[in-house]
């Protein structure tokens, strides 16, 4: 019995070790970069890799993820656009968005415009807080100032809101802002670099998948391009067997490669949004939208 | 309460291409739910459609299908302005039916 | 190179000094999983948890509740050595990072 366990000790050590030695042998030592960010520039530099890696596509065309990453996908998403598996949640987040609380106000009352066509202005960072609002946090938000309880981040009722607020927004370009705010730029930054960091036991980070191999498959799945990735959310994913919010994507891509997921809505989280969102100005919101 | 059937035909020529989506939660029967428990199967086991009074279209289905399950299929006739008749029964011996217009 | 070559020198050796121990008792295997966690909550500081160090550390106490130490202190120290991985995987991203960036 003990000779079992120490061979699987041995084994359980060499494991370890190689992981490490994957780590060491991954990191390279990059030259230095320019420690101020530029957005702007960085979001030009972000469109132009994928429109050059992907030459034959239109701009919008990115919005639809793993989709438009080859022919048989886009017949795919072709037939589910005439009848998208969303249709449940929307109609759901339709009447739920205009029920009144029970203190008679309503969400049109948390959001400019009535709470309709304003998807494309999330996330935004708040100055007064000091830090980024996304817009699964504002409803949630907007519920517990009129004494209602929040709904979970992931799924059912917080995806049919953000269902219903990403359909009123169809078509308009996401238009995030960066203001002068020193704090604006550090969470863009803390974002991006939650983007490139490799972590979990895999050492995948985001760009592993989306950057470096968009198009490829994963397993059985065609991976989406970076560009325009939160374009369509919140998504009914196939997969899942139903809807899921942004919260949901980055938690479940945070333990698919092995790494404990943060709460939805940490500071990393709302960053990364933050970053995700701005270097995808100018391309359509087509939420909810339908993945594999 | 809102039928869980959509349903779009389209006739062209001689044949009508008939899309539909049903909400239903198609559970397996082999899924367990947070606790650790059997989550009950509860899935359609016959999906009709009838056009002038013949089945065009059944559906034997089981616990293989998904959830919201999407069919589509064409069938020799059908006129514009007819009616399709589509229902539904599941093992529970839960139903719905909806009748659509040919465009 | 020089220095991942060095970290496997570390860590290998750990493997074979393991394999001239005795049956694991229990204060083995306390001293084992409390030096797992404290790198797991090191870990969880970077905000860089791995999901299969908390699955050793499970599978550590589960062995010690029916009593099979030698079990259990070979998974703390693989919960361990994991841990120890995710803090080095974290730490070295800090710089790393940049040089996967679209510029």
């Amino acid at each position: 019995m003990s000779g079992e366990v120490n061979v699987r000790s041995a084994i359980h050590f060499a494991s370890a070790a190689l992981a490490l030695a994957v780590l060491a042998f991954g990191a390279i030592q990059p030259a230095v970069a320019a420690d101020t960010p530029d957005p702007a520039a960085d979001a030009k530099a972000f469109r132009n890799y994928f429109t050059q890696k992907f030459p034959k596509l239109k701009l919008e065309d990115f919005v639809n993820g793993p989709y438009s990453m080859n022919e048989d996908m886009h017949r795919q998403w072709e037939e589910k656009e005439q009848f998208p598996p969303y249709d449940f949640s929307l109609d759901m987040g339709k009447e739920m968005f205009s029920k009144p609380f029970k203190n008679g106000k309503s969400y049109a009352d948390c959001f400019p415009n009535k709470g309709i066509g304003i998807r494309q202005n999330y996330p935004y960072f708040d100055e007064k807080e000091g830090k980024v609002i996304t817009l699964e946090l504002a409803l949630n938000r907007c519920r517990e100032a009129n004494g209602e309880p929040p709904f979970s981040y992931v799924k059912d009722e917080m995806a049919a809101l953000t269902a219903y607020m990403a359909f009123t927004s169809r078509g308009k370009p996401f238009d995030i802002k960066i203001p002068g705010d020193p704090r604006a730029l550090e969470a863009y930054q803390n974002g991006k670099r939650y983007f490139y960091t490799r972590r979990g036991q895999l050492n995948f980070s985001c760009a592993t998948c989306h950057v470096q191999s968009p198009g490829e498959r994963i397993r059985a799945e065609v991976l989406a391009p970076a560009l325009g990735i939160l374009n369509a959310m919140p998504i009914y994913r196939s997969e899942w067997g139903g809807m899921g919010t942004i919260s949901r994507r980055f938690t479940t891509c945070n333990s698919q490669i092995r790494g404990v997921p943060l709460n939805p809505q940490d500071d990393e989280y709302r960053d990364l949004e933050y970053y995700l969102s701005y270097v995808s100005n100018g391309l359509p919101i087509s939420g909810p939208g339908a993945r594999p | 309460m809102a039928s869980t059937i959509r349903v779009r035909a389209i006739a062209s020529g001689e044949t009508t291409e008939v899309q539909a989506l049903i909400q239903h939660p198609m559970d397996s029967g082999f899924v367990k739910d947070a606790k650790g428990e059997i989550i009950p199967p509860h899935f359609i086991q016959e999906l009709t459609f009838e056009y002038d009074g013949k089945s065009v279209f059944v559906a034997d289905w089981g616990p293989a299908v998904s959830k919201d399950p999407y069919v589509k299929f064409s069938f020799k006739g059908g006129k514009k302005g007819d009616d399709l008749k589509i229902s539904w029964v599941d093992n529970k011996g839960g139903t719905d039916t909806t009748t659509a217009k040919i465009q | 190179m020089l220095k991942s070559i060095r970290l496997l020198a570390l860590v290998l050796p750990i493997a074979g000094a393991t394999s001239v121990l005795a049956a694991g008792s229990e204060a083995d295997f306390k001293a084992a999983y409390a030096a797992a966690e404290a790198a797991n909550k090191e870990a969880a500081a970077l905000r860089n948890q791995w999901t299969t160090t908390a699955a050793a550390m499970a599978a550590a106490k589960k062995a010690a509740d029916t009593g099979d130490f030698d079990e259990a202190i070979a998974s703390s120290k693989e919960a361990e050595a994991l841990a120890k991985a995710s803090i080095f995987q974290a730490t070295s991203e800090k710089e790393a990072w940049k040089a996967l960036e679209i510029r």
